[in-house]
């Protein structure tokens, strides 16, 4: 109980120092500092956007997106963008319970509080485990890492003249073909640890090996997704830390209409904000 | 708050259907338009490219001014968190810019990346490729 009575103390006190009278913008000081620590982490982000696009700019080709990111949970293959179309859901639901838990915190109702939060944090985790559900995919499986790509994309049509094991076609074997902006991923033999650059002959008739990808891809999507998903891991453990206090009733005492949650609330729209900008340019361009 | 907890119970619904259904319309036009749907159908980028950009810009519009408030607050606080990121807007077209000036500087010393880089250029200009934007800013630079 001295506690709660302190925490209230201390809160008056803030905002006393706060008030020359008003409190300027109408916000409080503590909302107004989240607000501007939003500004720049958004450069923050927007610096690796667009040092991602300048560098995309710069690159003759890029990975298919809907190529790279085809693969689902359960053996699905094949299913472009799916997972991620169920991700991103995830993260606009639970930016909606946020909005919930918000507005109950304006009606001083505790349990609502209590209840949206520990739904938003269920969207956090669902979230955090799909990211590394498809990091593993993309490393392990897929052997991507921050410098080596094998994700490319024809340029021309073509056809290959060695199967997916390195091996030249037998005679009179259907020969796969391609075309130009189809992607490709250059697999790694499991015994010897050799990547298997197929030959292919194009349709001008020249032969050629795969070669790699745009060597920045692997870098950038690991750097951005996991910039991005450092923040929601935060959010999710700011957010925990926020419904404890709601239970132990640390707000509840403050009567300001649980103004923390709002702010951690202001924390976890961003994250969706710049998840909607992410999956833009990763995942839809 | 300037509006009620009905109100606000409201937004959130809207929100949630709004947001979904602006997502499925992107994924949408991205399979579609990319020849995933239907068999020989697909879309030119220089179509497709501005309107998921546009829907993305509205999407994080909804965000901002809804769901984090920034509607309800008074202008000074939402200009002074507004304008700054209108700073951006040069931030994007300067290092594009420079982006596309390193792989023409790169394809001049590098004969392979020039035949690749010349196709992609070519793409552009059809306002064919992901950087229908190269062809845009060429024009601005010439």
């Amino acid at each position: 109980m001295a506690e709660v009575a302190l925490e209230k103390d201390m809160h008056t006190q803030e905002s006393d120092r706060w008030s020359g009278g008003q409190p300027p913008m109408k916000a409080s000081y503590g909302k107004l500092m989240m607000w501007y620590f939003l500004l720049s982490d958004a450069f923050t982000f927007a610096g690796f956007l667009i040092s991602y696009g300048a560098l995309r700019f710069s690159s003759s080709t890029w990975p298919d997106p809907d190529f790279v990111f085809s693969s689902a949970p359960f053996g699905i293959h094949h299913a472009p963008l799916i997972f991620v179309t169920f991700m991103t859901f995830v993260l606009i639901a639970s930016s909606v319970t946020m909005v919930r838990a918000v507005l109950e915190g304006h009606q001083e109702n505790k349990s609502g509080v209590v209840k949206y939060l520990l739904l938003t944090i269920i969207g956090g985790l669902i979230f955090l485990g799909s990211q590394a559900w498809e990091w593993t995919t993309l490393i392990a499986k897929e052997h991507v890492t921050i410098h080596t790509n094998p994700f490319g994309r024809h340029t021309e049509s073509g056809v290959y003249l060695e199967d997916e094991h390195g091996k030249p076609y037998a005679e009179g074997a259907e020969r796969e073909t391609f075309e130009a902006g189809d992607g490709y991923l250059i697999h790694k033999d499991h015994e010897t640890g050799e990547w298997i650059r197929r030959r292919y002959r194009t349709e001008s008739g020249e032969e050629k090996r795969l070669e790699f990808g745009p060597r920045a891809f692997g870098a950038l999507f690991f750097f951005i997704t996991g910039f991005h998903g450092f923040h929601v891991f935060t959010g999710v453990v700011i957010l925990l830390i926020v419904l404890i206090n709601s239970i132990n009733g640390v707000y509840g005492a403050r009567k300001n209409g649980y103004e923390m949650v709002e702010k951690v609330g202001l924390y976890w729209h961003f994250v969706d904000l710049v998840w909607v900008f992410v999956f833009l340019v990763f995942y839809l361009l | 708050m300037a509006h009620s907890y009905e109100e606000g119970k409201a937004v959130a619904m809207r929100g949630l259907y709004l947001l979904g259904v602006v997502t499925i319309v992107e994924v949408l036009i991205a399979l579609l338009g990319n020849g995933h749907l239907v068999h020989g159908f697909e879309l030119p980028k220089f179509v497709m490219y501005p309107v998921m950009i546009g829907l993305s810009l509205y999407k994080a519009y909804f965000i901002v001014y809804f769901f984090m408030h920034l509607a309800y607050e008074v202008s000074d606080l939402r200009l002074s968190v507004l304008l700054p990121t209108m700073l951006l807007i040069w931030a994007l077209i300067a290092f594009l810019m420079e982006g596309n000036y390193w792989g023409e500087r790169r394809a001049e010393v590098d004969p392979e990346y020039r035949e690749a880089f010349e196709k992609k250029a070519e793409k552009a200009e059809e306002g064919e490729s992901m950087l229908f934007l190269d062809a845009a800013l060429w024009e601005v630079r010439v």
